[in-house]
């Protein structure tokens, strides 16, 4: 009975100690962050002016980039997972691009094409006065190019992932393909569209190079809340620390509870 | 082994050179008295790393290069960036060996961390209207960046060249809304190279260094503000004797001539 | 092709898969239920999906009714949601994150009706299969053959014109497959137009089809009454398959007395009621004379038919009950086995299957 008791539970210390060296490295400078919190006057650094404004720019701005990624990600998801259509292997590079630039290039970039001598931007601007570098529809613009491709490659892999028997049995039963889309693969889907939302809005929470780039930084227009740390190293490092714990604890939150759907592979029961 | 051999070398260095008289002893900023640059070769050799505002940029790239010509067998490499924020990573302990700041009240940060002791005004600047070299809204002095409409870019409010930003527009009696706080003054500038602004507020010698990608609209003495940069070695130094050669090459006649001709004043 | 009428299926099928071609003519008259019957691999998905609407054929044509659903001659194809063919899956499909009811009205639904219109209609098809317990539950919730009745109310309750089951009970476990076949039997009279029933397992065929279709390798090897397929089967598959001698009666004190005549002595002497009895074909033996020994099972009859299949033959017996025996092919000559000798049949009551039908 004891040999069975260890064989189960102990892990073998080969693979014990490299792992509690990836946890220590992991959880040391969380505990340094913490560690070093002002505690003491951390409500009042964080309900300054400074702070409450990047908070809320932060909570609104990444909100509509993940409901704009929502509104025409899942469209091109579905496309990529279903439809054959000419240059779907390059549009499917192209959803990855932001993935693996640079924010500071995809930044660079966007002011490229948005800004005021932008490829489209120039016309917005002589059209119809519209402007999107140093405004929050900028910052919006910023964070949806950084984080819908989570939105996409998640809702696509959970499309190629679903059996397409269900959707036989709907067509069998008179279903057209709309409405097998609403009634049968959206709620199958459901668990993968919010995991995929929930990535989208802490990547766009945490986006920084490519705001400060193409919105640049003002406070209460443009400066976010990994822009305010940023700009907090400079003067006010107490602040920067507080600000940086408020983005850890929305991380954790995010990852804790995306926990179980990010393990769980393909979740359609 | 090669690396430890060498540090002995600095240790013995240092010992030996604190027994000399090094030059701009006296921690209050006053005229550089020029030196040669062979005074102190004693033993400058290996590598230091400089942390320097942004704006020194283009000089003291200049600078590292003439130095490691003049001394063979040194490497000086260089951590730009905006002076706050480099006297943070210094008092944090970043492995720096001389820090060439813009302005007295970062490199006081420094000093009353007890992380340099013997500074030295070794440069001033003044500021400068940057515009976009073409197109962009018409501005021709300080005035014009407060109309409606005008888009104007400066550092942000902690880093030297925002402090003097706002100095010079308060100074002048400007009201002026920007769209970006900048974090140095090289992102300013890139902001008005794209043409994504207006104007920028910028010091003179980075107008200079931007030769003909901007358009710099000076600012008259009497409305301007200065700033002086101070220099000086970091006490934790692992080669202090290279660093003071270093400090001491700023402050020589040829150091001054590269900050001279990019468009420093001498203090 | 051979007149089935107003409301069944005619489909002449012609499809090419890499290396295995299809090629079956089905015909199905409305009220009828006419097994596939065949191996894995036989063909019998994709003769499915090409009825269903899943894939298109290469050749031939598909008619439900006097609606061409598929011809590629003309250059028609009607796809699935058009077809108004009902279809109860091999694993059911029920939509998980849907109710009982909700997946049942599901059909009627998508045909256009409002809620309240669908779980209405419904519900006629949920209580005649018995779900009415189980309306609010999901699919997760239910037992095999809870699921299975909840697919065939799914699939019967858009009204459709022809019915198609993929091998309906072979998802269930042995003990309830008796149960719900014997359900299926019932619910299958009751519907009116035609029914093609999908299987390998030719108990299937036997209970609820009134004809069977064999279907190996792609090609039609045999069709007829499941009796006509038994007494002559034309393929060692076929005699294999369609082999058993399924015998209905009535259970009583250990005797079953069989509706075709004749009495059989069960192994349980429990059972009671109406119950099916089933006799492999290898475990009759024929004899010259009245056999002694232990079997109890002993009865007279005269040769029907004798038919060598592979290294086997297949004799087929009138008596009280008749059966199919098979036999070697020395057993046939020392038996001196002719059309219309005498024989005697024995076999043992351990030999005998006996379940509630």
């Amino acid at each position: 009975m004891s040999r069975r008791r260890r064989t189960a539970t102990s892990p073998p210390w080969p693979v014990a100690l490299p792992a509690v060296l990836a946890l220590a490295f992991l959880a040391l400078p969380v505990m340094g962050l913490l560690v070093r919190t002002p505690w003491g006057h951390l409500v009042e650094i964080l309900t300054s002016k400074t702070s409450l404004d990047a908070l809320r720019l932060s909570l609104e701005t990444s909100l509509f980039a993940t409901v704009i990624a929502f509104l025409v990600g899942v469209p091109l998801a579905w496309m990529l997972a279903r439809s054959e259509f000419v240059g779907r292997r390059l549009a499917r590079a192209l959803v990855t691009v932001p993935l693996v630039l640079p924010p500071v290039v995809g930044g660079i970039a966007l002011l490229l094409a948005f800004g005021r001598r932008g490829l489209v931007g120039q016309y917005l601007d002589a059209c119809c006065g519209v402007t999107l570098p140093f405004t929050t529809p900028g910052v919006v613009v910023a964070e949806t190019f950084v984080a819908m491709p989570f939105l996409i490659i998640t809702v696509e892999g959970a499309l190629r992932g679903l059996d397409a028997k269900l959707e036989d049995a709907a067509a069998t039963l008179g279903a057209g393909r709309w409405t097998i889309f609403r009634r049968v693969t959206l709620p199958l889907i459901g668990p993968s569209l919010v995991a995929g939302a929930v990535l989208t809005f802490a990547r766009a929470l945490g986006e920084f190079g490519a705001t400060i780039t193409f919105a640049g930084n003002l406070p209460g227009v443009t400066q976010t809340l990994p822009l305010a740390v940023y700009v907090g190293l400079e003067g006010d490092l107490d602040q920067a620390i507080a600000l940086s714990l408020v983005l850890l604890l929305v991380s954790i939150a995010v990852l804790v509870g995306l926990r179980d759907r990010w393990l769980r592979t393909g979740s359609v029961s | 082994m090669r690396r430890s051999a060498a540090i002995l070398a600095v240790v013995a260095a240092v010992s030996l050179t604190a027994c000399s008289s090094s030059t701009g002893g006296a921690p209050t900023s006053s005229a550089p008295a020029p030196s040669s640059s062979t005074a102190s070769s004693m033993a400058a050799s290996g590598s230091i790393t400089v942390f320097a505002a942004s704006s020194l940029k283009g000089a003291f790239t200049d600078i590292g290069t003439a130095f490691q010509q003049a001394y063979p067998g040194t490497t000086v490499t260089f951590n730009f960036g905006p002076s706050s924020g480099l006297a943070t990573q210094i008092t944090q302990g970043a492995p720096a060996d001389v820090f060439a700041s813009a302005s007295k009240k970062t490199m006081e940060t420094v000093t009353t961390a007890g992380d340099a002791t013997n500074t030295e005004v070794f440069a001033t600047n003044t500021m400068e209207i940057a515009t976009p070299a073409s197109g962009g809204a018409s501005v021709t002095s300080l005035a014009d960046l407060s109309k409606p409409g005008i888009k104007v870019a400066v550092c942000q409010k902690d880093v030297p060249c925002g402090v003097a930003a706002q100095t010079l527009f308060d100074q002048n009696k400007v009201t002026v809304t920007p769209s970006t706080e900048e974090v140095d003054v090289k992102a300013v500038l890139s902001k008005v190279e794209l043409g994504e602004v207006d104007a920028g507020i910028v010091y003179v010698t980075d107008v200079k260094a931007a030769a003909d990608k901007v358009k710099g609209i000076e600012i008259p003495a009497a409305q301007n503000v200065e700033t002086r940069y101070p220099i000086a070695p970091i006490t934790k130094s692992q080669n202090s004797a290279t660093a003071q050669a270093f400090v001491d090459f700023v402050l020589s006649r040829a150091g001054q001539t590269i900050l001279v001709n990019a468009g420093f004043a001498q203090p | 092709m051979t007149g089935v009428g107003a409301a069944g299926i005619d489909a002449t099928i012609g499809m090419d898969r890499g290396e295995f071609t299809l090629e079956v003519s089905l015909a199905v008259a409305p009220g009828e239920v006419v097994a596939v019957l065949g191996p894995n691999g036989a063909g019998k998905s994709t003769l499915l999906r090409a009825l269903v609407g899943l894939t298109p054929i290469d050749r031939g044509s598909i008619r439900l009714g006097d609606v061409l659903v598929d011809d590629p001659a003309e250059d028609v194809l009607m796809e699935p949601a058009k077809r108004r063919i009902g279809v109860v899956f091999q694993e059911y499909r029920l939509f998980p994150h849907l109710t009982v009811a909700d997946n049942v009205a599901f059909g009627l639904r998508s045909g256009g009706a409002s809620k309240q219109v669908a779980r209405s209609d419904s519900q006629e098809w949920i209580h005649r299969l018995d779900l009415a317990a189980l309306s609010s539950r999901k699919p997760g919730e239910l037992s095999g053959g809870q699921a299975q009745r909840v697919a065939l109310a799914r699939a019967l309750a858009t009204n459709p014109r022809a019915l198609l089951l993929d091998e309906p009970l072979s998802a269930l476990d042995i003990a309830t497959r008796q149960d719900v076949r014997t359900q299926l039997t019932h619910h299958l009279r009751h519907f009116t137009g035609p029914t093609v029933l999908v299987t390998h397992d030719p108990l299937d065929a036997l209970v609820l089809a009134d004809r069977v279709v064999v279907l190996e390798g792609g090609r039609v090897t045999q069709e007829g009454t499941t009796h006509e397929v038994a007494q002559r089967p034309s393929t060692p598959y076929v005699a294999s398959v369609m082999g058993l001698n399924l015998l209905r009666g009535k259970a009583l004190a250990g005797i079953v007395h069989l509706d075709a005549g004749g009495e059989l002595q069960a192994p349980d002497a429990s059972m009671a009621g109406p119950v099916l009895v089933a006799v492999r074909p290898t475990s009759i033996s024929l004899h010259e004379h009245r056999p002694e020994g232990s079997a109890r099972n002993v009865w007279q009859g005269s040769v029907d038919t004798i038919q060598p299949v592979g290294d086997r033959v297949r004799v087929s017996v009138s008596g009280a009950p008749s059966v199919v025996v098979d036999v070697t092919r020395n057993a046939v000559n020392e038996l001196g086995l002719a059309a219309g000798h005498a024989v005697w049949l024995s076999t043992k009551a351990t030999e005998l299957e006996v379940y509630p039908g």
